[in-house]
C-alpha cells in the first residue's frame, strides 16, 4: 500500500502541469505567453508578504529560543498528567499553530528519540498532520492582499488547531493505544 | 487578537530570557527571525511564479471554470456571498484540491490569488470578509488525503510501516475542518446580526 502512496505523491505534480499544458493547448491558448502573464504576479506578491512574515517570525523566534515556552510547558503540566497525555507531545501541540517549521523540528525529534512506531511517534505524526500552522498561514494570505483587520479568523483558526490535537490524542489512543 | 497574541509572544519572551539570565538570545532571536521571515517571501517567489503561471493558463482556457462548475453547490454553501460564475470560486477550489493532495506550495499561490478576487467583492479594503475568514478556516484546518512530509520522515527513520498513520491523520484533519467550519459559520451569524443593528 504505501508503494501506493509514494507513487500517487510522485506523479501529482507533472500529471497536474500535463493537465493544464493539455487542456491550454486543445483550446488554443498561447501557452508560454499566457504563463509569463501569470507568473508575474509572483514578485510583487511575495514582497507585499515581507512585513507580516517577518513580524511573525521575529516574535516566534523570540518566543522559542527565550525559554518562553518552558515556562508554558510547566503551567500545562497537570493538565497532562490528570488525563495520562504523554508530556513530550506538549511542545508539539503548542507549536504547531504558531510554527510550522519549529513543529516539524520537534516532531522529527520525537521521531528520532522514541521511534516512528511508539506510540508516542505515532502520536506525534498524526498531530503534525492534523493542521496547518495558523500563524503563518494567516500572515501569507492576509498579508499578500493587504488585510489588516482579521477579525474572528485567528480565533477560528487556533480554535480549529486545538480540536484537531485534541482529536490526534483521541484517535491515536483508540487506534494504537 | 493578533495584536494581543503577538505582543504576548514577544514580551513572554524578553520576560523568559531575562529571568533565565539568557537575555542576549533576545538579540540573536529577533534578527534571526527577521532574517526568516525575508528568507521564506523570497523562497515563496519562485514557487509562486511558477503556480501562478500555471493558474493563469487553467483561467484562460476554462479549465478553472469547469472545475468550479463541478463543485458549484458546495461553494455556494461555504461562501455564499460569491456570485455565481465568478473567478474566486475556481481559485478557491484549486487550493482546496491542492492542499487536499499535499501539494503545499501549489496551494499558497492558488488561495492568495483566491483572496485577490475576493478583496474586490468587497467594499472594506482593509478588512477581512467572510468569505476570506471562511478560505482562511479551511486552509489551517488543513484538510489533506496524503500527509507527504510525515510520511518521508517516518520511511526516513525506519519505520515498519510509515502509512499506518494516514487514517488517524485524516480523522484528526477532518475534525479540525470540521470545527473551523462550524465556528466560522457561527460568527458569520453572529456578524451578520451585528451588521443588522
Amino acid at each position: 500500500m504505501y508503494a501506493w502512496i509514494t507513487t500517487l505523491s510522485a506523479w501529482l505534480i507533472p500529471a497536474v502541469i500535463a493537465f493544464v499544458l493539455l487542456h491550454g493547448f486543445i483550446r488554443k491558448v498561447p501557452l508560454y505567453e499566457t504563463f509569463v502573464e501569470g507568473a508575474k504576479g509572483g514578485f510583487t506578491t511575495a514582497v507585499k508578504i515581507i512585513p507580516h512574515l517577518v513580524g511573525m517570525m521575529v516574535a516566534v523566534q523570540i518566543f522559542r529560543e527565550s525559554g518562553a515556552l518552558d515556562w508554558l510547558l510547566l503551567l500545562f503540566r497537570p493538565l497532562t498528567q490528570a488525563f495520562d497525555i504523554p508530556g513530550e507531545i506538549l511542545p508539539l501541540a503548542l507549536l504547531r499553530p504558531i510554527t510550522g517549521t519549529g513543529a516539524l523540528a520537534v516532531t522529527t525529534d520525537i521521531i528520532a528519540a522514541h521511534g516512528p512506531d511508539s506510540l508516542l511517534g505515532r502520536l506525534a505524526s498524526t498531530m503534525q498532520g492534523s493542521t496547518d500552522t495558523t500563524l503563518y498561514v494567516i500572515a501569507v494570505y492576509f498579508g499578500a492582499v493587504g488585510i489588516k483587520r482579521s477579525r474572528y479568523a485567528l480565533k477560528v483558526g487556533l480554535l480549529a488547531d486545538l480540536a484537531g490535537a485534541l482529536a490526534a490524542i483521541y484517535i491515536v489512543s483508540r487506534v494504537f493505544g | 487578537m493578533v495584536n494581543v497574541i503577538w505582543f504576548g509572544l514577544i514580551m513572554l519572551g524578553i520576560a523568559a530570557a531575562a529571568a533565565n539570565g539568557k537575555i542576549e538570545t533576545i538579540n540573536e532571536a529577533a534578527f534571526e527571525g527577521a532574517k526568516v521571515g525575508v528568507t521564506v517571501s523570497f523562497g515563496l517567489i519562485s514557487v509562486m511564479a511558477f503556480w501562478l503561471g500555471m493558474m493563469k493558463i487553467a483561467e484562460k482556457s476554462g479549465l478553472l471554470d469547469r472545475i468550479s462548475r463541478l463543485f458549484r453547490p458546495a461553494v455556494r454553501w461555504l461562501f455564499p456571498e460569491i456570485p455565481d460564475r465568478h473567478p474566486a470560486a475556481g481559485y478557491i477550489l484549486s487550493n482546496l484540491t491542492a492542499n487536499l493532495f499535499g501539494l503545499g506550495n501549489a496551494a499558497t499561490p492558488m488561495g492568495i490569488k483566491a483572496m485577490q478576487e475576493l478583496k474586490k467583492l468587497q467594499p472594506d479594503k482593509e478588512q477581512a470578509s467572510a468569505s476570506m475568514c471562511t478560505l482562511l478556516a479551511l486552509n489551517t484546518s488543513g484538510l489533506t488525503l496524503v500527509p507527504t512530509t510525515i510520511i518521508a520522515i517516518r520511511m526516513q527513520y525506519d519505520s515498519a510501516n510509515p502509512v499506518e498513520i494516514v487514517g488517524t491523520t485524516l480523522f484528526a484533519t477532518a475534525c479540525s475542518t470540521l470545527v473551523a467550519i462550524v465556528l466560522d459559520k457561527w460568527h458569520r451569524r453572529r456578524h451578520k446580526r451585528i451588521e443588522k443593528r
